[in-house]
């Protein structure tokens, strides 16, 4: 009899956080870590909400898979997704208007995310429900902490901030000449820093370098 | 010097305590002596000049715009310090120029220098290939293209920057895809404007003056787009375009006005492309076809121009003289690696430089450096426009069996 918790659903969770990651290494899901990422609030909020609705939605289209056509499948998965972002949108809206506000369309594109689509077709749509969910669970941490990472990096040397408040020992940087790097709040940096982090994970692992 | 190198040599070698510095090594002893290692296979092409020499007689090419820069440093400033006094003009000789801008200019190429090599070493150690003299160019160039008063450490920063996303990603010396010493001035543009554009940073500023500006003349000319010509202010502005203004032609061509350390003088930087040009380094088509662009952009705005933007109707050579655009033409543009490779690649590639360069300077004014960007994006054109020169000469060349057939 299998566990509840075996090796395999271990891998589930691990694989997405690192060799298998949703951003660096299947390039999924870049949009939203550009646009989003220069405030460490705003990509907390956004992770947040991609956690909420990847496993929601797995966890529904998995209990569902046996009864959908599968003519219309794309359709009943966006729909799915859809309905669950416009809730997420909601208690945006209600509970963190300034949030709300500043991810402004970014939210209402989580349905158009790669990744939540990519998951649900390829794994949700053949898995059961225990499953499904952790595989949700373990991508949407990967996708997470790479937002998290690269909004730390560039809100901290784009604006001196952190989770917008000042950071203690930076007004003794800036009285030495130290100003803040205004490359960091544009777009291109936050490619660069991506594209850091996966130069990183590939020196580290060899497994991930493709042969020409 | 030879004795020393050859007496610690053993230490570098397989087995040698220090083996794992050996590429550090390596680069010492090929920087001051001719390699004494041969190529071991294949055939190659036996020629006087090699990486090494290139470097170098690019370097003694940039000379003249290093020294100029450094002379006008000083007169800027010191002529900023004397000026609405009478008499006291006379006080600095050019030699106190010199030395003031010697004192000034040092600090940013030792850092440059100092910097960049030390990325280089660390790379060339962990990864245990060569290093290369690719970044003795790159070294100069990008003190050359700063203000003077750009604080070290966002040099040195833009320096690792352009080191390590500009060349190391891509594998080192030959592999770029985009100009070092470009990439490092763009990112350093991007990164802090507040430094790098405005009235306040193209002088030197003494702590006991204030109000020193020294706006450079793109950026007076920004200043006069979209404006009412019968304005007395915009006439005074424009004026200093004319005869003997401090932007006048003559000024510029000369290069006594206000700008990055090695950009301002036309004659510094045509000694520079004569020396590149007689020794074959630099691709006259690349220039040539640059500057005609350039001037045909010139005086098709000069043509098209509005009364009320003097920016556009601004003299075409003028236009050029102006800025960056002859030090990237010259230097910046003609980067072998960087630069279309086929001879026809190359045409296309210069003259979409030179047309680009003006018409994002004139279009943009918040980006008077559109010398920069136009390269920046023609180096990564340049492999798509050599990509179709080569399917175009294939294309001929087929059609030419199929008609003797």
């Amino acid at each position: 009899m299998k566990s509840f918790f075996n090796k395999q659903h271990q891998k589930l969770i691990a694989d997405p956080m690192g060799d298998q990651n949703p951003i660096t290494i299947q390039v999924l899901g870049i949009c939203s870590a550009l646009a989003i990422t220069t405030q460490l609030e705003n990509a907390l909020v956004m992770t947040l909400a991609v956690i909420f609705v990847m496993t929601s939605a797995s966890s529904i289209i998995s209990i569902l898979r046996n009864n959908i056509p599968n003519r219309i499948r794309i359709i009943v998965q966006l729909l799915v997704v859809a309905s669950l972002v416009a809730l997420v949108d909601q208690i945006l809206k209600a509970f963190l208007p300034d949030a709300s506000e500043q991810l402004s369309v970014f939210i209402g594109l989580i349905i158009t995310n790669c990744i939540i689509m990519g998951r649900l077709e390829a794994f949700a749509m053949g898995n059961k429900l225990w499953d499904s969910f952790l595989d949700a669970l373990g991508n949407a941490f990967g996708y997470g902490w790479i937002l998290v990472a690269v909004a730390f990096v560039r809100e901290l040397f784009g604006s001196g901030k952190l989770m917008g408040y000042e950071v203690p020992g930076f007004n003794y940087l800036y009285e030495l000449g130290y100003m803040n790097n205004n490359l960091m709040i544009l777009p291109p940096m936050a490619l660069i820093v991506v594209g850091l982090i996966i130069w990183m994970q590939r020196a580290r692992n060899n497994d991930l370098i493709e042969e020409n | 010097m030879h004795n020393i190198l050859r007496k610690i040599k053993p230490h570098f070698e397989e087995g040698g305590r220090l083996h794992t510095l050996y590429p550090a090594y390596d680069a010492f002893e090929t920087f001051l002596f001719v390699p004494n290692h041969t190529s071991n296979r294949g055939t190659h092409i036996k020629d006087s000049v090699d990486l090494k020499r290139t470097m170098v007689l690019v370097i003694i090419a940039l000379l003249p715009c290093l020294l100029f820069g450094m002379w006008n440093t000083g007169y800027q400033y010191h002529s900023q310090l004397t000026s609405g006094m009478d008499g006291y003009q006379e006080v600095y000789s050019i030699f106190d120029h010199f030395l003031f801008g010697l004192w000034k200019v040092l600090p940013l190429i030792i850092v440059s220098y100092v910097v960049g090599l030390g990325i280089e070493f660390a790379f060339a150690v962990q990864r245990k290939h060569q290093v290369n003299e690719g970044y003795l160019v790159t070294g100069m160039l990008i003190p050359l293209t700063m203000p003077i008063d750009v604080p070290l450490w966002m040099l040195a920063l833009s320096v690792i920057f352009a080191v390590v996303i500009g060349k190391e990603v891509f594998g080192g010396t030959g592999m770029n895809i985009v100009n070092p010493a470009l990439t490092a001035r763009a990112f350093i543009f991007f990164a802090y404007p507040t430094k790098m554009s405005g009235d306040k940073v193209w002088v030197h500023s003494a702590d006991s003056i204030d109000g020193i500006s020294g706006e450079t003349a793109l950026g007076q000319l920004a200043s006069l787009v979209n404006v009412n010509p019968l304005n007395t202010e915009v006439i005074n502005k424009s004026k200093e375009f004319l005869g003997d203004g401090l932007y006048s032609l003559s000024n510029s061509f000369f290069g006594i006005i206000p700008g990055s350390i090695g950009e301002t003088s036309v004659i510094a930087i045509l000694i520079g492309a004569l020396i590149l040009l007689f020794t074959g380094i630099g691709s006259f088509r690349i220039m040539a076809s640059m500057f005609v662009g350039g001037l045909s952009m010139a005086y098709i705005f000069n043509w098209v121009a509005p009364d009320t933007n003097l920016f556009m109707s601004l003299d075409p050579l003028h236009q050029l003289c102006i800025g960056s655009f002859l030090f990237g033409m010259v230097f910046m543009a003609t980067d072998p690696v960087s630069a279309a490779q086929t001879n026809r690649g190359k045409i296309i590639y210069g003259f979409l430089c030179g047309v680009l360069s003006i018409m994002i300077r004139v279009f943009n004014p918040a980006y008077p450096e559109g010398v920069m960007v136009a390269i920046l994006f023609m180096n990564i054109m340049a492999p798509l426009i050599d990509h179709y020169v080569v399917q175009a000469n294939i294309n001929r060349r087929l059609k030419r069996i199929k008609v003797n057939e």
